[in-house]
């Protein structure tokens, strides 16, 4: 069983991942052992799991540190960030450590805590406890029960109440290790009643080495909140990346969670969504272009639990070469969640005839006073607009070029923040033409 | 001068079904060429085969296009060489705008002929300028291709699309069909505007009232894949009065 050895592990080293952690952590890792025994890793023989078989993934030998030794990089040198507006609130999580080393002193509003998670249970345990692993279902799947199992540091925002923070939060997960290497990280943002806040997550990932990545985020969207929760990942062919999102939503908050995935190994993404309070309005966004072998499999999960909320799920594939895509998209609307209004559009693009695209849309409906759809389609580019941009003089590959960007166009009308919606832009035209836009430096801030 | 487009005895199949069956013509620079004829007639098959459209094969016959072989050129070859196609059917592209569709073939167009880019006001100059002339307001600039457009505003976009590339030898496929009469006099009037001794236009109607705008030189009746009769403008005249049935008993 591939399960046994991290079993072994935890148990044979559980003295040292707990002294390198933090008691709220600590707390939780018990009760995650329990379901990870009980469930084991996802297997294709899943349903929800059918086209990426996660158990696979762990099968390999990765270096895991658990006794937190530093790699020596400064990513505040190495990666520096040039765009002003986005690069002043700029942490890192190197592996799955926290970098706190030159961390730029930043004047938040009073409350504001932006860190690491080792730090802030330490600091603040009674916030602490009262959010971490609430949005977490450890049953949903055996990763998120792992990562709660090993997790030692990770990222959190902490906005309280009546605050907006104007400048949005950008976090950058670096994998960087000369052999392969197994990283658990964990994001928590909360965000109090009548705050607002966005954060940018980045993954870049060197491509010496395979890496394995869980990675769980909690995003608490309290009473009339809003937040931003973007994710752009530019890893490598050799990086495996199992992330889960919980959010939590309470009465007329207001979330975005949109993902784009640039460049990368194997991904799999959860989206798990509670609208927890009414009128709360929720959008799950993605956009995926991939290509060679990349696997990339976006499954998520709308809980309409009260009356009156507002979802929109869209998500976009372009598949190249022999790149696989895999959508499910379930909406469930409970008998109490009246007056639901729940949409879930997607879009695919097989550009080469090559590529799989497996999709489900999914809807559980137990009010009946809802409007809820699903809209989704699979093809390749459209013939008639290619001769016509032929026909004024721009060349086939160009054309493609445009109507590639064109297809993915609306996940990025969804940004709502213009500096990053126009770097994601000259990103994707990169993306598309081939060209290399992973780099030394932070790829949004280059 | 060699003549500006010369078509010798073009065959055409669509889906193996022979659509064009020999067809001849000639165009000079400084002409308008009206070409009618009856629904199935070829007419749409020929505008279609000359700007290469792949869904067309040309199984005999020759086309020169300014001294240049044009059956041997990619779609984006003929239009950078000064071909241009109003689309009787413009294609609608959603999420491209106008200004990034327009500027990238432009600036194809003048790299072809080996010219710079054209800059950034430069460009905004050109394009107000152009859709001016068609009556188009400002927010075309940022609207998708042709999408959300009237059916007058997709065929006034062509216009504007025409004097933006400044072709050789415009061809205006049944581009009145579904204007009103207003609509048609934009159209018309662009295209006069931009009509000089050193192009051409290829007018392909099936009614005459475009012609009331735009005023051949020559009218060609198109029937079973070839020309049948040419004349002056007065033919069209006649065509309106009479219909086809004359002229096909004539050439039967």
């Amino acid at each position: 069983m591939i399960e046994n050895q991290y079993i072994d592990l935890f148990t044979t080293y559980r003295a040292d991942i707990d002294s390198n952690s933090a008691a709220g952590i600590n707390y939780h890792r018990e009760k995650a052992f329990e379901a990870f025994k009980a469930l084991g890793f996802p297997t294709s023989k899943q349903e929800d799991f059918l086209h990426s078989d996660i158990a696979t993934a762990f099968e390999p030998d990765y270096g895991i540190n658990i006794r937190r030794i530093p790699l020596k990089i400064d990513p505040y040198t190495d990666y520096k960030c040039n765009v002003p507006d986005l690069s002043t609130n700029l942490y890192f999580l190197i592996n799955d450590m926290f970098f706190d080393q030159g961390v730029p002193e930043i004047n938040y509003p009073e409350g504001v805590y932006a860190g690491s998670l080792k730090t802030f249970a330490e600091q603040h345990p009674d916030v602490f406890s009262k959010y971490y692993n609430q949005a977490v279902d450890l049953e949903k799947n055996g990763t998120v029960a792992f990562n709660t199992m090993f997790v030692q540091d990770g990222f959190v925002l902490y906005v309280p109440d009546n605050t907006v923070l104007e400048q949005p939060i950008q976090l950058i997960n670096i994998l960087r290790s000369r052999f392969d290497y197994l990283v658990n990280r964990r994001i928590l943002i909360i965000v109090g009643k009548n705050s607002q806040a966005k954060v940018l997550v980045c993954d870049h990932a060197v491509d010496s080495a395979k890496f394995l990545a869980t990675q769980v985020a909690e995003i608490f969207a309290e009473e009339n909140a809003h937040v931003d929760f973007y994710e752009l990942e530019e890893s490598s062919e050799k990086t495996t990346r199992i992330a889960s999102t919980f959010v939590h939503q309470a009465k007329n908050s207001n979330v975005l969670v949109n993902n784009l995935t640039l460049n990368c190994g194997f991904t799999r993404n959860n989206y798990h969504v509670k609208l927890d309070g009414e009128y709360a309005e929720s959008t799950v966004a993605g956009m995926i272009i991939a290509g060679k072998k990349q696997h990339v499999d976006n499954f998520a999960f709308l809980d309409h639990a009260k009356p009156n909320c507002h979802s929109t799920q869209l998500f976009k594939y372009v598949l190249q070469d022999e790149a696989l895509g895999a959508f499910c998209g379930r909406i469930l609307v409970e008998k109490d969640a009246q007056k639901t209004m729940a949409y879930q559009t997607n879009n695919n693009l097989c550009a080469s005839p090559h590529t799989h695209m497996y999709s489900k849309p999914q809807l559980e409906i137990y009010a009946d006073d809802v409007k809820c759809s699903h809209g989704l389609t699979t093809g390749q580019l459209d013939e008639d607009a290619l001769f016509y941009m032929r026909a004024r003089g721009i060349k086939k590959d160009d054309a493609r070029l445009l109507l590639m960007q064109a297809f993915t166009d609306d996940v990025l009308r969804l940004v709502r923040l213009d500096v990053l919606r126009e770097r994601l832009h000259d990103l994707v035209e990169k993306r598309f033409k081939g060209e290399q836009v992973r780099c030394g430096n932070c790829l949004i801030c280059k | 001068m060699a003549n500006l487009l010369n078509i010798k005895n073009l065959h055409a199949t669509v889906d193996g079904k022979e659509i064009l069956k020999g067809l001849n013509l000639e165009v000079n620079r400084g002409e308008v060429h009206a070409i009618m004829g009856p629904n199935g007639a070829g007419k749409s098959t020929l505008a279609s085969v000359l700007v290469g459209n792949p869904n067309f094969e040309v199984t005999e016959g020759s086309v020169s296009f300014d001294g240049l072989d044009l059956l041997e050129m990619e779609p984006e070859e003929r239009a950078c060489e000064g071909l241009f196609l109003s689309f009787q059917y413009p294609v609608e592209i959603p999420g491209v705008s106008m200004t990034n569709f327009m500027r990238t073939a432009l600036n194809e167009v003048r790299k072809h002929k080996g010219e710079d880019p054209v800059s950034a006001s430069e460009f905004l100059k050109l394009m107000k300028e152009k859709r001016e002339l068609v009556e188009l307001d400002s927010s075309l600039a940022s609207r998708s291709v042709n999408e959300g457009f009237s059916g007058g505003e997709k065929k006034r976009n062509e216009i504007f699309q025409m004097a933006m590339l400044d072709p050789k030898l415009a061809i205006l496929d049944e581009t009145d069909s579904g204007l009103d009469i207003d609509a048609l006099r934009i159209v018309a009037s662009g295209v006069n505007k931009l009509h000089r001794p050193d192009n051409a236009t290829l007018v392909i109607t099936h009614y005459q009232r475009l012609l009331d705008y735009i005023k051949p030189d020559f009218v060609h009746v198109l029937y079973d894949g070839r020309i049948v009769k040419s004349a002056g403008a007065e033919l069209a005249l006649e065509l309106e009065e009479k219909g086809y049935d004359w002229i096909i008993k004539e050439f039967k």
